[in-house]
């Protein structure tokens, strides 16, 4: 069923609007074969505005990391990309579909063009080379440089993401740096190449709150002066409003609503981003002023299992407003504004 | 994270581990002395270990030759010294060799999916093989010489190394700052030398003590059988294959030949088994 889908898509000619940097268009990633298959990735479409920061919300197991790694060409088997585009525009303007590129193209992509951060700052580093060396190592990959240069060079960037005593710092081995020094030296790492667009996979999962809200901090400020675009993995809602530009959520493997993250907090259209809303802490709602607190809402159920999805709506066993329609296909994504995607067929009746 | 920082700490403090247990003690001095005298052979020896003199053959150790004479005269202990060079160098490089072979071949098996199970198949035939009776085998292919032996026990050797190195190679290749480095453009053979190579070196050097201490013994039995480096290079193995025929009239002749077999792979052996506690970072301590 899915080879079918991949002729069709690849006949479009490969365009991209202007101003758009990187395109997600009906995006499959399936694991397996046979009716074993799991659809990771079903069908997810969005886009990315150079200069903007969209935010990937969903569940454990939504494919929103799945996506990102489809994007950085970094799918192994027995995973592989079964259908749709990644229209992504390059530094000379040239648009090419990143899931139809060979391993060798890949290479002049991710780097200067994409780069990628990850979850864990604890592990992301080779414990056996100084943060210097490696974040040297990234600058000396794409251009010639001399030491004493890659040296200021490395300074220059352990500074820019402030990190205190750059120069000495830059001798320190991972072990001898905290969660948040790693995970700053990780960006520091990614930014060493100036790459147009960054893609941060819950970067700020494993950290301290308050050291979270500094790294938030640090990556806009880094993504506004830079004019970088950014794509941020994250199932925390909390940091999507501190961020983010605009907002996709994922819910099994697919695109369930996408808006400014204005309109999205604002006016939740699809009943599970709502749900989602109303399972996020928020003291100011949750706790009246004689200090009784209401409990915070749970979405009842689980996510479904990828390789056994429901025949319609994805998210109907779990939905308070499903209909016996939801049930049977599931439905198109539609226009609630312009600009403002979602995937629901009783967006009227809450 | 402990782990990465322990593994750390260990590499540091390699010595200072060693040195806390009595058989690595016992190890490491035995083979300094050893190693010291090969070294030193020269200014050590009390005779040219060449140095021919029928009048005193066969004599039994005394003050005037400690280990005694051969069956021209020579000088055992003389020549015990000399062919320790020879034993010891053909062990060393014995080790280089295989490290060479089977780090490249365990490194392609455990990084590339596609090439692991021809490789691994490769691997697994020649371990099954006894180790002498293939180093026989590739000797006679080769011809007898001493660049041969080297090169037949080396590539005898390399499975060992091999199979350490694509388990290792395996973990490695899915830690987080391997995938790091791929997400952000470092091309593979930059990840495999400066990302995977260098998280190696504890259980390529585990395997290297142990080989050295294999390869010593096999070259041994290879020279005692005629196929290893020719009998007129005196090396531990060639002394004992000369001495067997006066074995019950001057038995010393291949003692001491023997006695610095058993010691130098002993004191390897000892010395392998301490650095593999140390470096394996599911027995590491924290002491």
């Amino acid at each position: 069923m899915t080879p079918a889908a991949a002729p069709s898509a690849s006949s479009q000619p490969d365009v991209l609007p202007e101003g758009i940097l990187l395109r997600v268009d009906g995006l499959k990633t399936h694991f397996g074969t046979g009716n074993r298959t799991a659809k990771a990735v079903d069908g997810v479409t969005f886009s990315l505005p150079r200069g903007r920061t969209v935010a990937v919300v969903g569940e454990s197991g939504s494919g929103k990391s799945v996506t990102s790694l489809s994007i950085m060409g970094l799918i192994a088997p027995p995973g592989r990309i079964a259908g749709g585009r990644i229209l992504h525009r390059d530094r000379e303007g040239r648009v090419r579909d990143l899931a139809r590129l060979t391993n060798a193209d890949f290479r002049h992509i991710r780097g200067p063009e994409i780069a990628m951060i990850f979850q864990e700052p604890m592990t992301s580093l080779n414990p056996l080379m100084t943060v210097g060396e490696q974040i040297g190592e990234m600058i000396a990959l794409h251009e010639r440089i001399s030491r004493g240069d890659l040296r200021r060079r490395v300074v220059e960037l352990l500074k820019k993401v402030e990190i205190p005593a750059a120069e000495s710092r830059a001798d320190d081995y991972p072990h001898q740096m905290s969660g948040g020094m790693r995970q700053r030296a990780m960006i520091a790492m990614a930014l060493a190449c100036t790459p147009q667009l960054l893609i941060a996979d819950e970067p700020t999962t494993a950290l301290d709150v308050t050291i979270q809200a500094q790294i938030l901090e640090l990556m806009r400020r880094l993504q506004a002066d830079m004019g970088m675009s950014m794509l941020f993995i994250t199932h925390n809602l909390g940091v999507v409003a501190e961020i983010a530009h605009e907002v996709v959520v994922m819910y099994a493997g697919r695109v369930v609503e996408q808006a400014p993250a204005e309109t999205l907090f604002g006016r939740p259209s699809h009943p599970y981003t709502r749900a989602l809303l109303a399972s996020t802490p928020d003291p100011d709602r949750d706790i009246a002023a004689d200090g009784s607190r209401r409990p915070l809402a749970a979405i009842p159920g689980f996510v479904p299992s990828i390789t056994n999805l429901p025949p319609g709506c994805a998210f109907a066993p779990r939905c308070p407003l499903a209909a016996q329609a939801c049930r049977e296909s599931p439905p198109e994504l539609t226009t609630v504004a312009p600009g403002h995607v979602a995937r629901c067929i009783r967006m009227e009746a809450a | 994270m402990a782990a990465t920082s322990t593994s750390m700490d260990a590499e540091r403090g390699i010595l200072a581990g060693l040195l806390r247990r009595p058989p690595a003690v016992a190890g490491l001095v035995v083979l300094v002395v050893i190693v010291a005298l090969a070294i030193f052979a020269s200014q050590v020896m009390p005779y040219p270990p060449g140095q021919l003199s029928i009048r005193s053959r066969l004599q039994g150790p005394s003050l005037l030759h400690l280990f005694g004479t051969d069956e021209f005269g020579r000088d055992v202990l003389s020549r015990t010294i000399h062919a320790g060079r020879i034993s010891l160098a053909v062990g060393g490089t014995v080790v280089v060799v295989s490290a060479l072979i089977g780090v490249t071949l365990g490194l392609f098996a455990g990084y590339f999916r596609r090439l692991d199970p021809p490789l691994s198949r490769l691997i697994d035939a020649m371990m099954a093989f006894p180790d002498i009776l293939l180093a026989i085998a590739l000797v006679a292919a080769l011809g007898p010489s001493a660049v041969n032996v080297v090169l037949a026990l080396g590539i005898v050797y390399a499975p060992r190394v091999a199979r350490v190195v694509r388990a290792s190679t395996l973990v490695i290749r899915e830690l987080a700052y391997v995938e790091a480095a791929r997400a952000l453009g470092v091309p593979t053979p930059v990840i495999l030398v400066r990302h995977v190579l260098r998280n190696l070196a504890s259980p390529v050097m585990v395997q290297g003590s142990f080989i050295f201490a294999n390869a010593i013994l096999a070259e041994a039995g290879l020279s005692f059988l005629g196929v290893g480096v020719s009998p007129d290079i005196p090396t531990w193995g060639t002394m004992i294959a000369m001495g067997r025929q006066f074995m019950d009239q001057a038995g010393w002749i291949m003692w001491f030949p023997g006695v610095a077999i058993i010691l130098s792979v002993m004191s390897l052996q000892l010395l392998g088994d301490a650095l593999r506690d140390l470096l394996d970072p599911r027995l590491s301590r924290t002491t």
